[in-house]
């Protein structure tokens, strides 16, 4: 079963400098694929690049910023293939923002 | 009949869920199988085992349904479904023993992923097989809302990967802290009453202690044990906290001859037995706290120490200000209100919205002769008071104040 683990989290909130959170991110990357649950994850540019579209009566209208302009944003996301929701939501709490930030985890929807 | 789908019914719901995990759809077959029997039974007469009967009818007609909505997504299901059936329908209907799944359905309604008013409704509607009435009744919320917090979680179950089966090992231990509450909330509802003329709803009781019996006895870890012999021993004393003139006695005033003895000493026995186990827990300590409380022969002979040190143990494992306040006020047993003061006055701000606080606030106030202070605590413990027995009494006590 595929979830998507999105990790939201304040921009400036790392409670570690930047060196190390690599560093625990690449451990967990590891960690992750080796497990073979790992099914494809990245990290996003912030927020601030964010450029968000609407289609009205035929236009296109963009939007400067994101969808929601909320404290803690949208920074990556990783896709797991996992038995069940307590094994997705346990190597969620390993992402490392999830110690400062927000991991929600949505089941993929699938229609076979 | 009612009787039989309050007895049944969770069993009949643990087995079809192992193999259809759209709970709606599950409930909806069930209800199609009491349908047919309430048509059947008082003609023909009942089946020697109406709990087999039911449960295959509702299997057969849970086939049905799946057939019929062509469940797109779960076409194995159907198909399992049906060679079960079928494997099981060349027995005679009598022989039919329904495997017991409920702790696997117990462990999927209090998953920490649905919110824990879901996991009560849920737990009350498909394990204890109360209707949505009544639930709704007990928690003092309408139909609608309870509706739609049912339907969410059932949805959630069916389609969040929430797995059917009894957590192992590590997982076991961080999930069944959620069950035990779920039960023990339930319990407290019934015991506490905040809310309403009555102080205990001695229905919800029965079901907690009818959970936690159930999940003892298919899961006899050390803090199931130690959540049942905890709720059996308030139980036991559940006859002393009301007379028929008094509709609140607090626990010092307490005729101890109205508990039942005999309930208190077994309930004892249980919790000693599993305290041996070496595997102590929140459920356990308060137990042991209420065993201490139970077999004195009077407030005053209390073993206090014992209790104050049971409440710091518990503050160990427990840091809410809840228990920082029982420990406090054991504590003014030992060593006096003089010496606890600073420390009850320290959570004043935590539990400002806490009526228990201000009750024992005032008590402590008035055996230090701070009348004004008692009588602001008294009132505003009144005030945060939704109980009109216990707010009855705390009057009684303003009123003495002047005394």
């Amino acid at each position: 079963m595929l979830f998507l683990a999105l990790i939201y989290s304040a921009e400036d909130a790392d409670d570690v400098d930047v060196q190390t959170l690599m560093a625990q991110y690449q451990a967990y990357d590891d960690e992750v694929r080796a497990a073979g649950v790992f099914q494809g994850g990245n990290a996003l540019q912030a927020a601030a690049t964010a450029t968000s579209v609407q289609l009205r009566a035929g236009e296109s209208i963009l939007t400067d910023g994101p969808f929601a302009e909320t404290k803690e944003q949208l920074g990556g996301y990783y896709l797991l293939d996992c038995a069940d929701l307590d094994e997705a939501l346990s190597w969620a709490a390993k992402i490392p923002s999830a110690r400062y930030g927000t991991v929600e985890v949505r089941p993929i929807m699938s229609f076979d | 009949m009612a009787r039989i789908y309050r007895a049944e019914s969770g069993k009949i719901i643990a087995v079809l869920m192992h193999q259809c995990r759209n709970v709606a759809t599950v409930e909806d077959a069930l209800q199609d199988a009491f349908v047919q029997a309430c048509q059947q039974w008082p003609a023909r007469g009942w089946p020697d085992k109406p709990a087999a009967w039911l449960h295959s009818v509702a299997k057969r007609r849970l086939i049905d349904r799946l057939r019929a909505e062509r469940l797109r997504q779960e076409p194995a299901t159907v198909q399992a479904l049906e060679q079960s059936y079928q494997w099981r329908y060349a027995e005679p209907e009598q022989q039919l023993s329904i495997p017991d799944d409920r702790l696997r359905l117990i462990f999927c309604c209090c998953h920490p992923a649905l919110s824990q008013p879901a996991q009560v409704a849920l737990t009350l509607k498909l394990i204890c097989g109360l209707s949505s009435v009544e639930i709704g009744r007990a928690f003092l919320i309408s139909d609608d809302t309870l509706n739609r917090r049912l339907t969410r979680a059932k949805q959630k179950i069916s389609t969040a990967g929430i797995a059917y089966q009894v957590p192992e090992g590590e997982a076991l231990v961080r999930r069944l802290p959620s069950v035990l509450a779920v039960i023990y909330l339930l319990f407290n509802e019934s015991y506490h009453a905040c809310e309403g003329p009555d102080l205990t709803r001695a229905d919800l009781a029965d079901e907690a202690l009818r959970l936690g019996r159930l999940l003892y006895q298919l899961q006899p870890s050390a803090e199931a044990a130690g959540l049942l012999a905890l709720m059996e021993l308030h139980w036991a004393r559940h006859a002393g906290r009301s007379s028929d003139d008094e509709a609140y006695i607090p626990l010092a005033a307490q005729d101890r001859s109205r508990w039942d003895r005999a309930a208190i000493e077994q309930s004892c026995q249980f919790l000693y037995r599993t305290l041996e186990l070496k595997q102590p827990g929140i459920y356990q300590i308060q137990a042991a706290i209420s065993a201490l409380h139970a077999r004195a022969d009077s407030f005053e002979t209390v073993d206090w120490a014992q209790v104050a040190g049971l409440y710091a143990a518990l503050y160990q494992l427990l840091p809410t200000p809840v228990v920082a306040l029982n420990h406090c006020v054991a504590r003014s047993h030992v060593a006096g209100a003089e010496d606890v003061w600073p420390q009850l006055d320290s959570l004043a701000q935590t539990l400002a919205e806490y009526q228990p606080y201000y009750a024992a606030r005032a008590d402590l106030a008035r055996q230090l002769g701070r009348c004004g202070q008692a009588a602001a605590a008294y009132r505003r413990a009144i005030e945060l008071s939704k109980n009109e027995a216990q707010s009855a009494y705390l009057e009684q006590r303003l009123e003495s104040l002047g005394r």
